[in-house]
């Protein structure tokens, strides 16, 4: 059900909110620790995090998106609107299709990245890391347009592995193979809409159900019954984490400091400089930030965000990266043991011009051993490709497993 | 014109396919030859029945080697490796021990049979992760022979001194002792619950023809607890799409390097001309050429089978002949209807997820010896049995269960005569009744069963003997004693023929390591730039 209510004054007894699947996770969660996300409790790991990585990589992990902050844009100007709004062309997105997209100040620099649901014709959901109200209404300015946050309103759960079709086929969304990738559709579940989109933060096989949040728990009950034979497993943030990394996908405050919140104002980011150019639409007329973006690419990006094969075994968390030479070339951003790619992997911001794919540098990693610090300048060299990428990804219908 | 190869691999198990890799990677133009219609040869998954996938031999992977996984691209050519959670041991009189997850459920499980125990697996874990830092910077190392003035061989020495002496007179001497004890003898400075150190023994003598009193069997287990998975030392876990994967991942990097894999046809003898190996000359009467020749098959049968006799020395092949490689244990694997119903378990479910070993204490494990030794296999069996199908979605359709069934004392021959199809046949009864005590009802749930015995390891994928690691782990077979001193090098001993199997240092279990040693050694001689990683220290 639903379970925050912010027009209420008596909101401050409660700092943070159990989800509409609290009752569920609490039932799952043997390690009884618990984290916030945003107005939420979340669970960092439900039993074992490497066990719940591998759900997402070999059977399925359920993770409770409810907190993800959730808007819903109508009118007859939603279209136009999002298109001043959001650096993509919005008008591809055809009804039935989710799109990712980030949006930027008049500065070109990146507010905050999420996806947009167009999820009928002329109605979008777009869903965000950060609260954006306020500037989705200040760029509405001159739109006939209708922009209400829901977070709310809206349970989310996402299912991601390889054996995730198969268990909502088996929990009866008649047809739901053969959404594609970034589809999205409508099922009846016990008497209510059940929206399903093939998508997720893991680069797998995956999907997102969205249900109103009184039939919350039921919506989890039903999928752990039918994946009873598959192998489903609650999913904690800690095994998300190492799955988005391994996708290479990007994180608010983590890859990106939100411009909206950026006292330094050189500490932000552009799209170019965070790998995601082609997600910047030129030809379809003004938008936020095009004047500046224009400006950056005629000029040149400060930065740039890359994916870096490490050589060894050690994490390379928060470490400086160097050229060859012992130059300072910049900082890693995240970092993991990829127990997919078998391979010690980060994603890193760089100082133009390094980052160039294929390019050879070090990083410097502190590690310790039974309370004894060491540090070792462990090569590294800058990537094209993401490090998980399986076929299965983007095959349609998805197999089984 | 004939194709002269720039070397002959001859075995596509995963060692031999590590091999021609690192060969192939190297720009050596390399055939590798495999008898059977499929490669893999103990690292090995056959469709057998239905929509069943079997690991027909080797069940679960821990030792291979992360930095050949890495430097192969194995996971980019489609292999995953994923941990399973836990171990349990059944005891006859419904108890059990679990070894959770959880470090804090495992040690009051442990308290929950010996308080001091529980405390005492602090002090064990200690001393096997001690010897775990030691040996695994050896893995991928070349032995170095403690009779040469060789200024490589020297220096070698001079490392493994000085990592020795680096950890102290105490722990020098822990060494020396560990690597000649009896498992019996070394749980017994630790623990004293029976069913405890029934549970661990376990690990001593899996793949050996020895019993928990025999000396040399306290590093048997340190071999099986050496390797991890994702860093996670002593960790388990399932190649997914079965153990069958991980050869398939090889070849595909061994061929998209420019490798050839020519599979159904058996290698007939090792040709030697003027001293120098020149080829092998196959079963149909073909040759292929090449002055250099990789073995990944058994020492003996290199040298027993594929040369002749004439091409080598008398007391080298005295030495063959005497090489220790005896079958010791058996293999059922089951295609079920759904999952056993164990007592013991009975609202422990995630003990079904992991290991699970029936056997009690130290001395039915011995007794179970006893049988082997008088020639049959044992009536009270150990066993150690997984269901991958849980885990792994793709061995078996939903709610249907492949089980592996690894089975101990099982002898190469029954009282000196060849096993018959019939006591195949009840070997297979044996091990099905042992598991229907602990479940019931377990027999109904059979749709299909494959029973291997020695005699088909041997004759099915040419372990000798049946025995799974390539011959025995014994201090006078380890190290620069393997296979024989003088040959840990993984040089034959004729001109141009090399030895990559897991008769060669640091020994079997599908590691990789004798092969990509091998393929070092190879690249050396033939002044080749090196491909093979060395050997990640953990510092």
């Amino acid at each position: 059900m639903r379970t925050v209510n912010i027009t209420n004054a008596d909101h401050h007894k409660t700092a943070v909110y159990p989800s509409p699947f609290h009752s569920r996770q609490e039932q799952h969660n043997q390690l009884k620790e618990w984290s916030r996300w945003s107005d939420y409790l979340s669970v960092p790991a439900y039993w074992c995090e490497s066990l719940e990585y591998f759900s997402g990589r070999n059977t399925c992990g359920v993770f409770d998106i409810t907190p993800m902050v959730k808007h819903l844009v109508t009118g007859p100007d939603a279209l136009p609107y999002l298109n001043r709004l959001m650096t993509r062309d919005v008008s591809k997105l055809k009804p039935g299709r989710v799109g990712y997209s980030v949006w930027c100040n008049d500065n070109g620099q990146v507010i905050d990245d999420g996806t947009i649901f167009h999820l009928r014709e002329g109605i979008y959901r777009v869903c965000s890391q950060e609260h954006q109200i306020d500037w989705f209404l200040t760029s509405a300015t001159g739109f006939d347009v209708n922009i209400v946050e829901d977070t709310h309103d809206v349970a989310g759960l996402a299912l991601q592995g390889p054996t995730s079709c198969a268990v909502l086929r088996e929990m009866g969304l008649a047809d739901v193979e053969s959404l594609t990738p970034f589809g999205l559709d409508y099922f009846d579940f016990e008497g209510v809409e059940l929206m399903v989109s093939r998508t997720g933060f893991t680069g797998d096989l995956g999907y997102e159900l969205w249900i109103d949040p009184d039939h919350a728990e039921l919506l989890w009950d039903r999928l752990f019954e039918a994946g009873s034979t598959r192998g489903i497993r609650a999913m904690g943030s800690d095994a998300l984490e190492m799955l988005r990394i391994e996708a290479g996908f990007i994180l608010a405050g983590v890859e990106f400091l939100p411009a909206m919140e950026a006292v330094r104002p050189t500490h932000t980011r552009s799209p170019f400089e965070l790998g995601l150019g082609w997600l910047v639409s030129f030809d379809k007329g003004v938008f936020n930030g095009r004047k500046a973006l224009l400006e950056e690419k005629k000029n040149g990006s400060r930065y740039h965000l890359v994916k870096l094969d490490i050589d060894g075994n050690k994490p390379a968390k928060d470490a400086f990266v160097f050229t060859r030479n012992g130059k300072y070339a910049g900082t890693v951003t995240s970092a993991m043991w990829s127990p997919s790619a078998k391979a010690s992997i980060a994603l890193a911001s760089l100082e133009a011009p390094h980052g160039e794919p294929g390019e050879e540098l070090e990083v410097e990693i502190y590690y310790q051993r039974e309370l004894r610090w060491s540090r070792v300048m462990e090569p590294c060299r800058v990537v094209r490709d993401v490090f998980w990428n399986p076929p299965r990804r983007r095959q349609t219908p998805p197999a089984d497993f | 014109m004939r194709t002269k190869y720039d070397a002959i691999v001859i075995g596509a198990g995963h060692n031999g396919l590590t091999n021609g890799a690192y060969l192939a990677k190297a720009g050596l133009n390399v055939l590798m030859l495999e008898q059977n219609d499929y490669i893999g040869g103990a690292s090995v998954s056959l469709d057998m029945y239905k929509d069943w996938t079997y690991s027909n031999c080797s069940y679960v992977c821990s030792l291979l080697r992360p930095e050949v996984y890495r430097s192969l691209d194995l996971a980019k050519y489609g292999l995953q490796v994923v941990p399973y959670g836990g171990s349990v041991t059944l005891a006859e009189n419904g108890d059990y021990i679990g070894n959770y997850v959880d470090p804090d459920v495992t040690r009051r499980e442990i308290a929950r049979h010996s308080h001091r125990d529980a405390d005492a697996s602090v002090r064990f874990d200690r001393d096997i992760m001690r010897q775990c830092r030691l040996i695994r910077k050896l893995l991928l190392r070349t032995p170095p022979d403690p009779t040469s003035f060789k200024p490589r061989d020297l220096s070698e020495l001079l490392y493994m001194g000085k990592e020795l002496m680096d950890l102290g007179e105490d722990v020098i001497y822990d060494t020396l002792r560990f690597y000649t004890m009896s498992i019996s003898d070394f749980l017994d400075e630790y623990f004293e619950s029976p069913l405890l150190k029934g549970s661990y023994a376990g690990s001593g003598i899996i793949g050996s023809a020895l019993g928990v009193m025999s000396p040399g069997t306290a590093y048997i287990l340190l071999h099986h607890a050496m390797g991890d998975v994702d860093g996670s030392m002593g960790a388990w876990g399932f190649a997914r799409g079965g153990m069958g994967a991980v050869a398939r991942a090889m070849n595909d990097c061994f061929t998209d390097h420019g490798g050839t894999t020519i599979t159904g046809e058996g290698v007939a003898q090792i040709i030697v001309k003027k001293g120098k190996i020149s080829g092998v000359a196959m079963k149909d009467g073909s040759e292929y050429y090449s002055d250099v020749v990789v073995s990944n098959m058994t020492f003996p049968r290199t040298f027993l089978e594929c040369m002749d006799a004439g091409d080598l020395k008398p007391g080298f092949l005295k030495k063959v002949r005497n090489f220790k490689i005896r079958g010791s244990s058996g293999k059922v694997n089951i295609a079920l209807d759904g999952l056993p119903d164990f007592v013991a378990l009975r609202g422990n479910e995630q003990m079904i997820y992991g290991d699970m070993h029936l056997i009690d204490s130290i001395a039915r494990l011995e007794r179970a010896y006893d049988d082997w030794k008088n020639g049959t296999w044992s009536q009270d069996p150990y066993i150690d049995m997984l269901i991958p199908s849980l885990t792994d979605p793709t061995m078996a359709p939903p709610g249907k269960h492949f089980m592996s069934v690894f089975v101990q004392y099982v002898p190469p021959k029954i009282r000196g005569k060849d096993w018959t199809d019939e006591q195949v046949t009840q070997f297979g009864q044996t091990v099905i009744d042992q598991i229907e005590k602990y479940a019931p009802g377990f027999k109904d749930l059979i749709l299909h069963m494959e029973v291997r015995t020695p005699r088909e390891l041997d004759n099915d994928i040419g372990l000798t003997e049946g025995n799974i690691f390539h011959g025995e782990l014994t201090l006078d077979q380890l190290a620069f004693n393997r296979p024989i001193p003088g040959y840990a090098q993984y040089r034959g001993p004729v001109k141009g023929l090399y030895m990559c199997g897991s008769s060669n240092p640091p020994g079997g279990g599908v590691m990789a390591a004798p092969g990509a040693n091998a393929a070092r050694e190879i690249l050396r001689d033939l002044r080749k730039p090196n491909t093979v990683p060395e050997g990640w220290l953990d510092d």
